[in-house]
């Protein structure tokens, strides 16, 4: 079994960001990065795979500046094999953009499973994954939540509004991962100094054409401060009121 | 004179309230364009009858495919039709949903008509050649305003965010036959398996009540099931801790890496407020928060706030309601 495993490094949304000087970009000094959460279950859910074929090869890629290689580095370290770093300053919010550079270099890969994070949470498009499985002709099962292959089949659970579809679908395929598939593991010491002397290659990515531009970036307008009814239960008539008369909810 | 495409949503035979927010926002770009919105409906033989539905809603043509191949979501056979639909059609952009469904199949349909797309779209306007889209990124801490360049330009758009609107038109119906055989499709949903963890779903919820760690046990949520009964029209969501720790399956997860909703009255029983909760609920028209710490950051975004015990306030809040909604 041959495990594909595309990432994306991004930064902790617990901050208030500020946008760069072109007013298209995020000005990223101070923010922290890490795995993408979704990317991580992925990476999760191919090594689980592979430990249960007993063989098999797991290859990370990613696409970003250097320090995407930190976040390759923290996928080997999980027990991923290798990594392919490709390399471009900037990522664009394109997911056509993207995926034509990860189809480059996954088309003559043998793969049998590429997976995806459903989405990230930076650009929030989630388009990436479809993308790819479609110029590469695969099937595609997207926000899996539950997983079983064999036999050169797959068998997934996927998450809908309120409901959830099984699907059956052919190897070789693309799957992208929701939250619920697995729990990711943390990089042991053990892992973390294996990690240092696995493989990985680093490649200028070959951006496809921009289709689609950010012309601004902008903070969305403050929420009006709301007020803090009362305290207790003799707060709740005011409230209803409140629900009744100003907000018209009740 | 650009028509616009649109791709009305169903399942289980049923079209989703998202299909008629879909053709809304379809019908607003056709008429800034003098146009006409051509939505396509695919289902098992029978689904004709919603045809009505999105005339109603301002589809001037319902572009209908009918075969037992679409009883349940066929996302390969639906791509094929729909780019080939949109190929042929001419259009200046199609429209879809931002929903499971929706970024499934819009990124499938892009990929095969080789033009750019953007989805979670919550404003649109066609400038000259362009359509301009706005799409919150970063959890929602950040706007973006894109520029789709490409004809026809693919979005999908958010759900709650464009009101369906009555624009009834004449619309008639075109039948259309798949491209292929829809049973030889390579992804097939072999069952729907209905229903998360409340009655009522989220996405369809005009009242959302959720719960957080504040409420201490699994079994004490049902403080939560009882005001959102008590709402009559009401769903129940929950933090990830709350789903982290299986007191709620993740399905009713609202946050970044879960639901992203907006209804009309959110309230918060017991949640802190983490940024990534607010992540998925912070567009709701109206937030109310009840929490026991005064300096919880989730009085930041609520509009009306009340501090206590949950275990106090929520039981008075939901006999109050009853009391309110008696009539109804």
């Amino acid at each position: 079994m041959k495990i594909a495993v595309c990432i994306k490094r991004v930064p902790d949304m617990d901050v208030r960001f500020r946008i760069g000087a072109d007013g298209t970009s995020l000005d990223d000094s101070g923010l922290k990065y890490d795995i993408n959460d979704f990317d991580a279950w992925a990476v999760e859910a191919a090594l689980q795979l592979k430990e249960k074929a007993g063989q098999g090869e797991v290859v990370i890629l990613s696409l970003g500046p250097d320090a995407a290689a930190e976040t390759i580095r923290k996928a080997l370290s999980m027990g991923a094999d290798r990594g392919i770093h490709l390399k471009t300053d900037r990522i664009p919010f394109d997911g056509f953009a993207i995926a034509s550079a990860l189809v480059s270099e996954l088309k003559d890969g043998g793969y049998d499973l590429i997976f995806f994070g459903k989405m990230s949470p930076d650009s929030s498009n989630g388009v990436v994954g479809p993308i790819v499985a479609e110029l590469l002709g695969l099937p595609c099962v997207t926000a899996i939540s539950k997983l079983d292959i064999a036999d050169g089949k797959g068998t997934a659970k996927r998450e809908l509004e309120g409901a959830q579809e099984i699907v059956e679908f052919p190897l070789p395929a693309v799957l992208t991962v929701d939250e619920g598939l697995n729990t990711a593991r943390y990089p042991s010491l053990k892992g973390i100094m294996a990690a240092k002397k696995k493989p990985l290659d680093v490649k200028p990515a070959t951006l496809g054409e921009n289709k689609v531009t950010v012309q601004k970036l902008e903070l969305p307008p403050e929420r009006a401060a709301g007020r803090i009814i009362g305290e207790g239960s003799a707060a709740v008539p005011d409230l209803i009121k409140a629900l009744q008369t100003e907000a018209k909810v009740l | 004179m650009a028509n616009i495409f649109a791709f009305a949503e169903a399942r289980n035979g049923e079209l989703r309230k998202v299909a008629l927010e879909t053709i809304t926002a379809a019908r607003t770009l056709a008429d800034s364009t003098g146009g006409e919105v051509h939505a396509l409906l695919v289902g098992a033989p029978g689904i004709g009858a919603k045809a009505e539905q999105l005339a109603q809603h301002g589809a001037d043509i319902v572009i209908l495919c009918e075969h037992p191949g679409f009883t349940q979501y066929n996302p390969e056979a639906t791509a094929a039709l729909a780019a080939e639909r949109i190929k042929g059609g001419g259009y200046r952009a199609a429209v879809f949903t931002t929903s499971a469904q929706g970024r499934d199949l819009a990124p499938r349909v892009a990929a095969k008509l080789g033009v750019g797309l953007v989805t979670d779209v919550t404003g649109l306007e066609l400038t000259g050649d362009t359509l301009i889209v706005k799409h919150p990124m970063n959890i929602g801490k950040l706007i973006a305003t894109i520029a789709i360049a490409h004809t026809p330009a693919v979005i999908a758009i958010r759900p709650n965010t464009f009101t369906p609107a009555q624009t009834p038109t004449a619309g008639r119906v075109e039948t259309a036959e798949p491209v292929g055989d829809p049973s030889a499709s390579r992804v097939v949903v072999k069952e729907l398996v209905q229903g998360g963890g409340g009655k009522l779903d989220l996405a369809d919820a005009p009242v959302i009540v959720a719960g957080g760690r504040g409420l201490k046990a699994a079994e004490n949520f049902k403080l939560v099931e009882e005001l959102a009964d008590a709402f009559g029209n009401a769903a129940v969501g929950a933090t990830r801790a709350v789903t982290d720790d299986g007191w709620r399956p993740h399905s009713d997860q609202i946050g970044q890496t879960g639901r992203l909703v907006s209804p009309d009255l959110y309230i918060a029983v017991g949640i802190s407020g983490a940024v990534q909760h607010l992540a998925g609920m912070r567009t709701s028209r109206t937030i109310v928060a009840i929490n026991k710490d005064k300096d919880a950051p989730i009085f930041n975004v609520a509009d009306y706030g009340i501090v206590g015990d949950v275990f106090e306030v929520v039981p008075a809040l939901t006999a109050a309601v009853r009391e309110a909604r008696k009539g109804h």
